[in-house]
């Protein structure tokens, strides 16, 4: 057990279950949601010369996904630190 | 310098640079074929994936299939880099702390049996095996055209390009060539995109230049006048797209899934150090894959324009065919772009209803796309490179999966258990030449069905191994007659009703006919649903996973600790 004791490990877990969880929320919010769902009343909406629905679904989405890992990577490096299970 | 010679130089460069890689490289132990010895930097590991990823169908024709389904080719865009969220946050850092080779590995020892081991490495194999066949047709392509030799030759010497550095140097030699593929592809993707959108609409960024007005002074937006030519064309508007939310919903998440379950992808995130590194890499590989992937949409839209542009002309009126542009009369040889002058009034004209004189296959997209926008010669050169890159970075990763569940899974792990690495690593070798031979056989004589294979390796792929990974990792106590359940429930579920639609009875493949109003591409989704649910209802019946395999999966759960790669 890398853990001091039964509560760390369960409290780790959590704390790592629920940021993945955040994270998910607005994966899913805006691919499936701004790209695929709401894309007719998106578009109605100009950003620059996109229609924003249109923009979600070919290019903010990807920069999303691109952000959301950064987030996820910092957040558990932080996570490991303060339950002392990272490695090294 | 004429473009034959200029292409002769810089692809011929590109193979010196990718042998003696190779050669730097060799493995020397199965730890070093398998995983690299387990000692990739994280970015290093991000571009091979990266380079992995992306295969000569992504590059040859992905901004293909975008500019001709204007909004519906988005699926693509976001189905192949959502899958990579999933894999970052659900995935690589817990199979990498599991610390084993493969998928069937892990698979095998959560579910603590033979069987579950086997039916993960028939999959294996299966999805690797209709992925390459596609792959080792792309080198021919791409060989034939720009290098003028016939298809045989060109997969010929993608072969034994392929063989050289695969056999060699296995997971390292590959992973250091890939970066290296991963180098020329971004550079040769990128340039003719740069150059279009300073063509086109001023702007250095092609990202800017797809929301900028056009550079001919009308003050109007690109993607506004693309719309309205394709309204007046008889086209769907280029913005808004034809298939039903249902279907782009479902396949948007099967080509995401299906991502975050190919054994190719997920066996990367085994060859960095560190639990942290295998995040790390995550992010890496999605952002080399994103510099592509955010450029794509913009070559299908300039790439559109100019191509209603210089056939139908500013007027729209059409242009003589006597003064047709040189591409296409370069590309009418090839047989992929064809022109009928119904009207007989010696004028091209493409449009989306009965007045269109064109057929022009999607495929040339890229590959034309220089020559349309009269970019020079050594552009036209480097597209070419590019496209073999792809090509070749893709079908060695997919070799080594399939070499690895052979010599170890099967071999190995099931009927020698007894070989000495030494022998492991002949016989590792030995499953990749061979691999070569069968996939080199596909691309000379392609089955029939090779353009939809791509759909088949990812449904396949969401609806087996996906849910028991996800599982094995989330769900303690699932045992392992729920997971080999479900996986055979999701599999053969997929397998059939692609099988169904595709080859038993094409002509119903329309959305009448379709379950739910879901498509072939997008009915891997459901399967891994049917895979989730009788999983959990096998699993509430038949009592929970012993409590060494719970202990076992509590200890993937944090990072401290993890080991090397390792075989036991």
């Amino acid at each position: 057990m890398a853990f001091k004791n039964e509560d760390d490990a369960k409290a780790y877990w959590k704390e790592n279950l629920s940021l993945m969880l955040k994270l998910l929320v607005v994966w899913f919010v805006v691919s499936y949601g701004f790209g695929i769902l709401l894309v007719d009343v998106l578009n109605e909406i100009r950003f620059f010369g996109f229609k924003l629905g249109f923009w979600f679904a070919q290019q903010g989405s990807i920069i999303t996904f691109i952000v959301l890992i950064f987030l996820y990577v910092r957040g558990m490096a932080k996570l490991d630190n303060k339950y002392e299970v990272h490695e090294d | 310098m004429d473009i034959q010679t200029l292409t002769f130089i810089i692809v011929g460069l590109t193979f010196a640079l990718y042998i003696g890689i190779a050669i730097w490289s060799r493995a020397g132990s199965t730890n070093d074929f398998y995983v690299a010895g387990g000692g990739v930097h994280p970015i290093a590991n991000g571009m091979a994936t990266a380079a992995d990823w992306m295969s000569a169908a992504t590059y040859i024709s992905m901004a293909g299939i975008i500019a001709f389904a204007g909004y519906d080719g988005s699926v693509y865009l976001m189905g192949w880099t959502g899958g990579y969220v999933l894999l970052a946050m659900c995935l690589a850092p817990y199979l990498r702390k599991f610390g084993k080779f493969t998928v069937p590995d892990f698979i095998g020892d959560r579910y603590y049996s033979q069987t579950a081991r086997t039916i993960a490495v028939l999959c294996a194999i299966l999805v690797s095996f209709t992925y390459i066949a596609g792959q080792m047709r792309g080198v021919g392509v791409v060989f034939s055209r720009f290098l003028e030799v016939d298809i045989a030759t060109g997969v010929i010497i993608g072969m034994v390009i392929v063989f050289f550095y695969t056999v060699l140097g296995g997971m390292k030699g590959i992973t250091y060539t890939q970066v290296a593929q991963y180098c020329v592809l971004m550079f040769a993707y990128i340039v003719p995109a740069v150059f279009l959108s300073l063509l086109m609409t001023g702007h250095i960024l092609p990202q800017t230049g797809f929301g900028g007005t056009v550079s001919d002074g009308s003050g109007q937006f690109l993607l506004e006048r693309l719309d309205g030519l394709s309204t007046q064309l008889g086209f769907a508007e280029y913005t808004e797209g034809v298939r039903s939310k249902v279907d782009v919903f479902f396949i948007t998440a099967a080509l995401m899934v299906g991502t975050a379950g190919l054994p190719h992808v997920i066996v990367r995130f085994f060859t960095v150090p560190k639990v942290r590194d295998a995040r790390r890499s995550a992010f890496w590989a999605l952002a080399f894959i994103a510099v592509v992937y955010l450029t794509a949409p913009t070559i299908a839209a300039f790439g559109k324009m100019n191509m209603i542009n210089t056939v139908n002309g500013p007027d729209l009126q059409g242009v003589e065919y006597d003064n047709a542009p040189s591409w296409i009369k370069n590309w009418e040889k090839t047989g992929l772009i064809t022109w009928e002058d119904k009207n007989d009034d010696g004028r091209m004209f493409y449009s989306g209803d009965e007045r269109n004189e064109m057929t022009i296959d999607r495929d040339i997209m890229v590959l034309a796309n220089p020559e349309i926008g009269d970019l020079p010669a050594w552009v036209v050169a480097l597209v070419a490179a590019g496209g073999v890159a792809a090509a070749l970075s893709t079908s060695a990763g997919l070799l080594l999966v399939i070499s690895t569940s052979v010599s170890h899974d099967l071999l190995k792990r099931n009927l020698m258990p007894n070989i000495t690495d030494k022998q492991e690593l002949m016989y590792a070798r030995l499953a990749a030449a061979v691999a070569i031979l069968i996939s080199g056989y596909f691309g000379v004589y392609p089955p029939g069905f090779v353009a939809q294979v791509v759909a088949f390796a990812f449904g396949l792929a969401a609806s087996s191994f996906f849910p028991a990974i996800i599982l094995g990792i989330f769900n303690k106590r699932m045992n392992s007659k729920g997971a080999i359940a479900g996986m055979i429930v999701g599999i053969v579920f997929t397998f059939s009703y692609i099988v169904f639609f595709k080859f038993i009875s094409p002509e119903l493949n329309n959305p009448e006919y379709w379950l739910f109003g879901i498509s072939p591409e997008g009915i891997g989704t459901l399967g891994m649903i049917f895979n989730f649910v009788v999983a959990l209802i096998v699993h509430k019946m038949t009592g929970d996973a012993p409590q060494d395999i719970q202990d076992l999966v509590e200890s993937i759960r944090y990072p401290k600790g993890a080991g090397e790669a390792t075989d036991h």
